[in-house]
């Protein structure tokens, strides 16, 4: 038996169309084949999607947690960038 | 042999054959080689649960005597299930059960293409809806056996031989009686002669491009569409049938 672990996937969902693919969890797979018929087994199984993105985690870069005060915290004091300016007519969903 | 006696038995036979393969399968839940793969394989344990649900309701609205498809499901003697012997072989370990599946699911793919065009409708409304989850199995399947055949030293020596075991069994799928005489000429059912050389083709280059090899032994089981079935099928039914025969009628 070999020990050796299947690399880990990031796996994206459209639940329907219009809307943006949505990451909704991670699984393992040999490779990017195995990743999306995994992942239509594991996080489709109740109608959740139409599409399904794979990626491998490690290509995945990430922010660094240590320097989150000088990256978030600068944006918190500065409402005015928030649109609320506007009114959005009905019938506009999504925004 | 009435008509209503040989499409009831043609369905039963097909309900059988799901239900049978669909008991194996959920064998794996919770024993699965990874996490995934554990809920792939009882993924198409229901899908084919759900095939026999269909199938049996239709067996039962054309016998007509007001049976529930619990009765046929799980009330039958060993000698009154009528599936393929291939489908309620041991899961041995994962090499089998892909094995055993694939050889099922490039010839359930034939069958239910060709029953969309039954004059039945409602065996017809049936055979469509499956068809896609078979569709889906047998890309499954299919994968896994290149991967484990072209795969390592281990995977390649343990699924050849799943290969060589279970090729026995693989005649039987075209095995025909009264009951598809019957039903064939009336459009009912299909006609399996036809696609056998689809199978034989397909299972080849499939196992060709796993370097896989077909074993030359030419010797062949048959028996299960007439109830003589294999050792391991008792265990089978005394696992499956236990609730429904120690609480009778139960539902849930």
């Amino acid at each position: 038996m070999s020990s050796k672990e299947w690399p880990l996937w990031e796996v994206f969902i459209r639940s329907k169309q219009g809307l943006s693919h949505k990451h909704v969890g991670s699984l393992r797979a040999a490779d990017a084949q195995m990743a999306i018929d995994n992942a239509r087994d594991v996080y489709t199984r109740r109608s959740e999607g139409i599409s399904i993105w794979v990626i491998e985690s490690k290509q995945v870069t990430a922010s660094d947690p240590d320097e989150s005060a000088e990256f978030f915290e600068p944006s918190e004091s500065k409402i005015y960038r928030h649109p609320t300016f506007y009114n959005v007519p009905d019938g506009i969903s999504h925004m | 042999m009435t008509t209503q006696e040989a499409f009831y038995s043609y369905i039963v036979r097909l309900g059988d054959d799901s239900l049978i393969l669909g008991q194996r399968l959920s064998e794996w839940c919770g024993h699965g080689p990874v996490l995934e793969e554990d809920i792939a394989l009882t993924n198409i344990a229901l899908d084919l649960i759900g095939q026999t649900n269909n199938l049996y309701e239709l067996a039962v609205s054309i016998e007509n005597k007001g049976k529930n498809i619990d009765q046929l499901a799980f009330l039958r003697l060993e000698k009154e299930y009528e599936n393929l012997l291939l489908v309620e072989q041991l899961n041995v370990d994962f090499g089998y059960t892909i094995v055993r599946q694939f050889f099922f699911d490039v010839y359930r793919k034939l069958v239910f293409e060709a029953l969309c065009n039954s004059s039945d409708e409602r065996l017809a409304g049936i055979a469509e809806k499956s068809l896609k989850e078979t569709k889906y199995h047998l890309k499954h399947s299919s994968e896994w056996v290149i991967r484990l055949g072209d795969g390592t030293e281990e995977s390649h020596r343990r699924v050849q031989e799943a290969v060589n075991t279970l090729w026995k069994f693989t005649d039987e799928l075209f095995f025909q009686d009264e009951v598809d005489q019957n039903v064939i000429e009336l459009g009912l059912g299909v006609d399996n002669s036809n696609f056998k050389v689809t199978w034989d083709s397909h299972v080849e280059h499939v196992l060709t491009e796993a370097t896989l090899t077909i074993p030359s032994n030419s010797w062949q089981h048959a028996g299960g569409r007439k109830g003589i079935h294999t050792e391991h099928f008792g265990y089978l039914l005394s696992e499956m049938q236990y609730m429904q025969r120690a609480y009778p009628n139960m539902e849930w």
